[in-house]
């Protein structure tokens, strides 16, 4: 699994920051994240609530609200160019055209006044100038290819005729309409039902390999990352604390946070008594602790952790961990 | 088995709404089961199935449209509203969201002691119970003078369990307890669930979507579907061997922390979403999806059929008239 990448990465994060400047303080909800992503690939971004995953992802398409969040720090490179450097008219080519998003929540996301057709449509006109007939076939097309039963009727219905699972594919057809070269899925699933959960991930993965698109996955759900990434970043406290291939990451987690998440999930089949778990909770962002952020809750905490917070080092080639001590080391 | 082993035993139970004089939602629809003292039965489906109705109607918080429940051998649904408050102190709720379910103008001190004070209980002494309480539900005795807002939703939800235990409840229904905290925060919510129920012997229907969180805390599971129980069995058996076709499918979508197993494991293969409850069809509930269907399910509701000690499957496919 360890097989260097024979391509340049299509994204490339590196350093950012994301910080909130509020009347309680500054919140620093993205506060030094790395990663790449390649072309055609799964990237997980896994994390609990809070941990800074959602506004990772904003923040690579600037739709982060200003004020009270700015951007401090950090450079997002996609296709040669730093994202953060663009003009606004720049950027909103991109997005939507080169790097396309995918909420969680598709009612919240849809116009509930606008027929679905429509707003499909609408991503055609704007970034190929498509009229209003090649525009609306072209979304009875995509409506197609993301396996909605008679998409040429769907084309008129309002986002509450749908069901909850065709509304989220009508927001993937949305995403992919132009070929972007990365789609961005934050939370795609978790409001779905299981079965549901399980086709539309099916779609996913079918659609962007056969367009060869990449995909940023957020969410917090480890059987998602297991079913879906190749590699994945573990984020807590605003930070990516470990970063690895999906099989090493669940075989020898290195961070003593992954180790204890993924411990701590009831696992199908296997009858425990009682479930492993992190004791306390994650800190408040705009109070982190000294020294490494899950430092307070790491079982094997040492005088250094509270003290100055460890750099994301590499502990094996493509296997990176934000750790004085980690796990590998210690267990051999 | 005996009725004396079964603390809670639900018959024909039926919970219709009416949307219109042409529209029935049928929410429940003709389930039985029992819950046998000290047990955890474990209620699982999607969303809609109807598993937060049932719960529900166990409590009598809902009225049925029909059937019967019967709680320590007392018909439930014949009593009186007075005699049915006097016996809801033996039975209580854990609800899914505790940012909702806590007052947010009361502190935890009243929070707990007012259900004692209802009930007429522990009088004179409730502070000391309810500091005893959220020292064993592992929080610090200080939380007695603090509000809902200064703690955090797990937190919230070890005060919501010791608002249950403050009335020392015999039966508790569960419903989605951990759905709305985070994973390592979950664990640690479920881990007391099963202490505490082991502990006070409580006997507990324990509703969830995630079917591993279920079989973590059940003995034995049913699980709904559109209103009716597909399938009911000892935990251990229903992960081994379910029968149920929407079982099946069911085990088959659980994405499992093991990328091995998931990416190498077929592709999922049932397809359409759970349909309305409105007006539902005569025959199966789930035919229109069921990849096992046959003639007989599309007019005709399967009778729930016996496979094994406890372990029983709502599907013509069992059915010895029908070679199964």
């Amino acid at each position: 699994m360890n097989q260097t990448e024979p391509t340049a990465p299509i994204l490339k994060v590196s350093g950012l920051r994301t910080y909130f400047f509020t009347g309680e303080g500054v919140t620093k909800a993205v506060d030094g994240v790395d990663f790449e992503v390649h072309r055609g690939e799964v990237l997980g971004i896994v994390g609990e609530s809070g941990c800074g995953k959602s506004v990772t992802a904003l923040s690579i398409l600037r739709l982060v609200a200003n004020p009270p969040g700015r951007i401090v720090d950090g450079a997002v490179h996609f296709q040669g160019r730093d994202l953060l450097q663009l003009s606004d008219r720049e950027m909103r080519a991109v997005r939507g055209k080169k790097i396309s998003m995918v909420f969680q929540d598709p009612l919240a996301s849809l116009n509930p006044v606008l027929r679905v057709g429509y707003q499909l449509a609408e991503v055609f006109r704007y970034h190929l100038g498509l009229d209003r007939v090649k525009s609306l076939a072209e979304s009875v097309k995509m409506l197609r290819a993301t396996e909605i039963p008679s998409p040429a009727e769907r084309v008129r219905n309002y986002p509450h005729e749908m069901s909850g699972g065709m509304r989220q594919r009508a927001m993937i057809a949305m995403a992919l309409a132009c070929q972007p070269a990365l789609m961005i899925a934050d939370e795609p699933t978790t409001a779905l039902d299981v079965t549901v959960q399980a086709q539309v991930l099916k779609l996913m993965k079918e659609i962007c390999r056969a367009r060869d698109t990449a995909m940023i996955l957020i969410t917090h759900d480890m059987g998602v990352i297991a079913n879906m990434c190749k590699r994945v970043a573990v984020m807590y406290a605003g930070r990516v604390v470990e970063y690895a291939d999906v099989f090493t990451l669940f075989k020898q987690p290195a961070h003593p946070y992954t180790e204890g998440l993924l411990k701590s999930l009831p696992r199908l089949g296997a009858k425990a008594n009682r479930l492993e778990s992190i004791e306390g909770q994650p800190p408040m962002l705009n109070n982190l602790p000294p020294g490494c952020a899950y430092g307070p809750r790491c079982r094997y905490v040492q005088d250094r952790c509270r003290q100055e917070a460890p750099p994301l080092t590499e502990v094996k080639p493509g296997h990176e961990v934000r750790c004085y001590f980690p796990l590998s080391a210690v267990s051999g | 088995m005996s009725d004396l082993e079964n603390l809670l035993k639900v018959d024909n139970l039926k919970k219709h709404f009416q949307i219109d004089r042409h529209r029935t939602l049928k929410a429940v629809d003709e389930v039985s089961f029992t819950i046998r003292k000290g047990e955890v039965l474990g209620l699982v489906g999607e969303s809609g199935c109807g598993k937060t109705t049932v719960g529900r109607l166990l409590l009598h918080l809902l009225a049925p449209t029909a059937g019967q429940v019967y709680f320590d051998g007392t018909d439930l649904y014949a009593l009186s509203s007075d005699e049915m408050r006097r016996i809801r102190r033996r039975m209580q709720i854990i609800f899914q969201d505790p940012y909702s379910s806590l007052n947010p103008r009361m502190t935890i001190g009243s929070i707990l002691t007012f259900p004692m004070k209802v009930q007429g209980l522990h009088a004179g002494r409730e502070l000391q119970r309810a500091v005893y309480l959220l020292d064993r539900v592992g929080l610090d005795k200080s939380a007695i003078n603090r509000y809902p807002h200064e703690f955090s939703g797990g937190q919230l939800q070890r005060v919501g369990i010791a608002r249950t235990l403050t009335v020392e409840p015999d039966f508790i229904v569960a419903d989605e307890p951990v759905s709305a905290l985070d994973v390592s925060i979950q664990s640690q919510v479920l881990n007391l669930f099963k202490e505490l129920q082991e502990e006070f012997h409580l006997t507990c229907l324990f509703i969830s979507h995630d079917l591993s969180v279920v079989e973590f805390i059940s003995d034995r599971i049913a699980v709904l579907y559109m209103g009716k129980i597909a399938e009911i069995a000892p935990a251990d058996v229903l992960f081994q061997s379910c029968r149920h076709p929407y079982t099946e499918s069911l085990f088959s979508a659980i994405l499992q922390p093991d990328p091995e197993l998931e990416q190498s494991k077929p592709p999922f293969t049932l397809t359409g979403e759970i349909t309305s409850p409105i007006n539902p069809p005569a025959g199966c509930r789930f035919y229109s999806r069921c990849p096992k269907r046959m003639d007989v399910c599309r007019d005709n509701a399967p009778p729930m059929i016996e496979v094994g000690a406890d372990h029983g499957v709502a599907c013509w496919l069992y059915d010895p008239a029908q070679g199964g």
